[in-house]
């Protein structure tokens, strides 16, 4: 992962632009903030991409610069490299490999950004698991000279597992085919094909130089044939608007109940929590679950005074009309679309940790401000997640598997299956013993939910136009190169149980 | 020796209801609602700095109307800034809060800890800290640190796992999905929660405008009596500057940071508002840390090598 940038940054200069390219209006970057993971195999370019990025939109100061410069020194390397940048550990500097996701912090005139900047070594499929959760955009490299590879498409699903919206397809290296329009059409085609079966909402294909900057921060005039955004002005216009978050019914987990008890406010009764979906209004009738009563909101407070609305993401305290009991791991949902409560339910899981997950496996379930013991029911199947198909179960999980199992809970509880954004149907199991956490998951079947695919897409072309690719047939690109994933083998969906029969026979756990 | 101009008003209203800072604040206020409800006996790191500062607001926010379920803990080196102290005894007073003091003097004097030869006492706050947590059963300790400051933080989680002797393992962080916070430990460990982690310098400028936040007034641009230490300048007290061969001189200047006075250095300032500060961060070259923290500079890996040890 250390490559070395051949061109040496211009340390003094770019510092000095710093403050008019994006100074005055970085303080009000309100286009909304964007969180981003970057994806992409052992020698991609990742880091070369990453540093650039920073480099080039000038988010890297001068001390930073001199720091990197000085350790590039240190190592006899003739010019910085720009991965000394992001690999903050000791570790990771001295195997010139990154070992774990770390978060970087830009800002441009329009927007301001989160980086995820995710390991592509080994253990890739929980790092980008991790990376991805938070993403509204994942950017995937690959290296012009080999194309898509299984990585690409390990990383694509993953992204897709997890809900990513947008995905950007960085082919890197591209000088080194000799900014060949023909080499990156069939790339670009190639992850098309993968993408529809996977059913992302938005693919862009970008030709890229990580290491000379070409079409990283500004346009590339080396490579006349692509007339679309760089992979910062795309980063600066995907659309974040996420218009069906807020047409869900209201999921408000209970996590702290606000009782003053003081003489200004003798009978103060909050419940805190943040919008996980929906919109809540005074007013509204909302169920206390898993108990099942009903009550209305009379009001939504913040140390900042009341609200009319509160919506996906705030942080907030209600007021309701009846004195509920009511306490934390409970779910607030609206009256006219409540999700059922279970006693057990499918989960798609990434094992995480060494200890893996096996049948007849006591452990905790955390799951929106839940804490609940949970029993490893079964596991279903393992997910190939390159072409998505079913491999038998194993006796236990290993390392970064991805795979089906079926959880039952100690006490029926309102789970529901995954929505992208992971505020609704994310789950961790943890190790009851030592609090480690074993396994992350997503409620539901996860590959049945992915495809078909039935909503809209969204296709950024190279001239730079967008185009609806919905309608189009998963048919391989004409030159035949293309892999669609292999046919789906149908397994056996095991819905979500409905039934909360056998509750009473899971042993209390211990203390 | 030292003249400060009076604390700039500040205070322009509230945060608007929706964008990025809006967004950071409900991170924020969710991620210290996580603490209350799943640890026993909290507590936050609270310097006076204008980082721990805006976790207090916070936290006072995610509660209300309720008072705030958590503590203060300051580890106090012996050279702090005695304009930073009064501050931080005026909002314990007016806010009502129980502050522990933890005084790096005490460990000194009955022989726990040896005074460094340079002087500087940064490093050693490290014993104190991990002391004061084993003696107090603290088991969620919040701390304004943000991933921003310095490459090793970037790394850091948000409920950030500790061991008994209050070690970072980077190799055994929990992976940190979605808003799924995972607060579970052994006996004898605890968490450091780092309710700011995706907050920058910058952010944090522009909230405390937004907010009307008041800070100690070394923040902001005042006359002040300083001396050049390996690039730094620093000001004069008892803990040893200027020596003999360094020449104090009077100059404009300000905090970017607060710590520890032998290794935190003021900056050549004419920022007297938050305006004013918030204009210069954007201009600036040097990171705050680079600006302003002599111990950061130590090698490339001091930050992480401390963290290992306990430190915040």
């Amino acid at each position: 992962m250390s490559e070395t940038l051949t061109t040496t940054p211009d340390l003094g200069a770019d510092a000095d632009t710093a403050a008019e390219a994006f100074g005055p209006s970085a303080r009000a970057a309100e286009r909304g903030l964007l969180r981003f993971a970057t994806a992409g195999s052992v020698d991609d370019g990742k880091s070369t991409l990453v540093g650039r990025l920073l480099h080039d939109s000038k988010s890297v100061l001068s001390d930073q610069l001199d720091a990197v410069e000085k350790a590039s020194d240190a190592r006899g390397l003739e010019s910085p490299d720009l991965s000394l940048l992001v690999d903050g550990l000791r570790a990771e500097r001295e195997q010139g490999i990154t070992i774990d996701v770390a978060y970087r912090y830009f800002a441009t005139p329009t927007r301001t950004f989160i980086l995820a900047d995710t390991p592509g070594h080994v253990q890739y499929t929980r790092n980008t698991v991790t990376g991805a959760s938070t993403a509204d955009l994942v950017v995937i490299l690959v290296d012009a000279r080999t194309g898509v590879v299984s990585q690409t498409r390990r990383h694509a699903a993953v992204a897709a597992l997890v809900g990513v919206p947008h995905l950007l397809l960085a082919v890197n290296k591209i000088d080194l085919v000799d900014f060949d329009e023909a080499v990156f059409d069939r790339i670009a085609a190639d992850f098309d094909v993968y993408c529809r079966d996977l059913g992302i909402g938005e693919v862009t294909a970008i030709p890229v130089s990580a290491l000379h900057g070409d079409n990283i921060v500004t346009r590339s005039d080396r490579i006349p044939w692509y007339r679309g955004p760089s992979i910062l002005e795309h980063l600066e216009q995907v659309d974040l608007e996420h218009p069906e978050a807020e047409s869900q019914g209201l999921r408000f987990p209970v996590q702290y109940v606000i009782r003053p008890r003081s003489a200004e406010h003798p009978d103060y009764r909050g419940y805190a929590g943040r919008v996980a979906a929906g919109v809540v209004r005074p007013g509204d009738r909302v169920v206390v679950l898993p108990e099942g009563r009903t009550t209305t909101v009379t009001g939504i407070d913040t140390a900042d005074g009341a609200l009319d609305s509160a919506t996906v993401g705030d942080s907030v305290t209600l007021l309701l009309a009846d004195d509920v009991d009511i306490s934390r791991g409970d779910l607030l949902a609206a009256v006219t679309d409540a999700p059922e409560t279970v006693s057990s339910f499918t989960a798609t899981v990434t094992q995480l940790a060494e200890k893996g997950l096996r049948p007849g496996m006591r452990a905790l379930l955390r799951y929106g401000t839940v804490s609940a013991p949970v029993i490893v029911q079964d596991i279903a199947h393992l997910l190939d997640i390159d072409a998505l198909t079913p491999q038998p179960a194993p006796d236990a999980l290993s390392l970064n598997d991805v795979a089906q199992v079926e959880l039952r809970l100690a006490r029926p509880l309102p789970v529901e299956d995954f929505r992208p954004g992971g505020a609704v149907g994310s789950l961790l199991v943890i190790d009851p013993a030592d609090g480690t956490t074993l396994a992350v998951g997503m409620v539901g079947d996860r590959r049945a939910a992915l495809r078909p695919h039935a909503g809209s897409r969204r296709v950024v072309q190279k001239d730079g136009t967008v185009t609806d690719g919905s309608d189009t047939s998963s048919a391989p690109a004409a030159d035949g190169r293309c892999r669609p994933a292999a046919d789906p083998v149908d397994p056996t969906p095991l819905a979500v149980a409905a039934t909360a029969t056998d509750s009473d026979s899971f042993p209390t756990p211990g203390p | 020796m030292t003249t400060t101009l009076n604390a700039p008003a500040t205070g322009t209203g509230q945060v608007p209801r929706t964008g990025h800072l809006r967004a950071l604040e409900s991170e924020s206020i969710h991620i210290l609602r996580e603490v209350a409800g799943q640890f026993e006996k909290p507590v936050i790191l609270f310097s006076g700095g204008k980082d721990s500062v805006l976790v207090l607001h916070l936290a006072r926010k995610a509660f209300h109307p309720a008072p705030l379920p958590f503590t203060l803990l300051h580890v106090d080196t012996g050279h702090n800034f005695p304009e930073v102290l009064a501050y931080r005894d005026k909002v314990v007073a007016e806010g009502g809060f129980r502050l522990t003091v933890a005084k790096v003097q005490d460990w000194i004097d009955d022989g726990r800890l040896a005074e460094r030869p340079d002087g500087t006492r940064n490093p050693l706050q490290t014993v104190p800290l991990v002391d004061t947590i084993v003696a107090e059963q603290y088991d969620a300790v919040i701390g304004g640190a943000r991933r921003d400051e310095e490459k090793a933080r970037a790394k850091e989680r948000i409920f950030s796992l500790r061991d008994a002797f209050g070690g970072w393992d980077p190799r055994r962080q929990r992976p940190e999905l979605w808003g799924l916070y995972n607060g579970r430990h052994a006996p004898g460990e605890h968490v450091r929660v780092f309710p700011l982690s995706n907050w920058t310098e910058l952010d944090v400028w522009n909230y405390i405008e937004a907010e009307g936040i008041e800070l100690p007034d070394i923040y902001y641009a005042h006359q002040r009596e300083v001396f050049r230490r390996n690039g730094m300048w620093l000001t004069a007290g008892e803990w040893g500057g200027p020596r003999e061969n360094e020449t104090p001189e009077l100059r404009w200047m300000r905090y970017r940071t607060v710590g520890d006075m032998s290794c935190t250095g003021a900056v050549d300032s004419q920022a007297a508002t938050v305006a004013e500060v918030i204009t210069e961060i954007i201009g600036t070259r040097i990171t705050e840390r680079g600006a302003t923290r002599a111990d950061d500079k130590l090698s490339e890996a001091s930050m992480e090598d401390r963290k290992r040890e306990g430190y915040f």
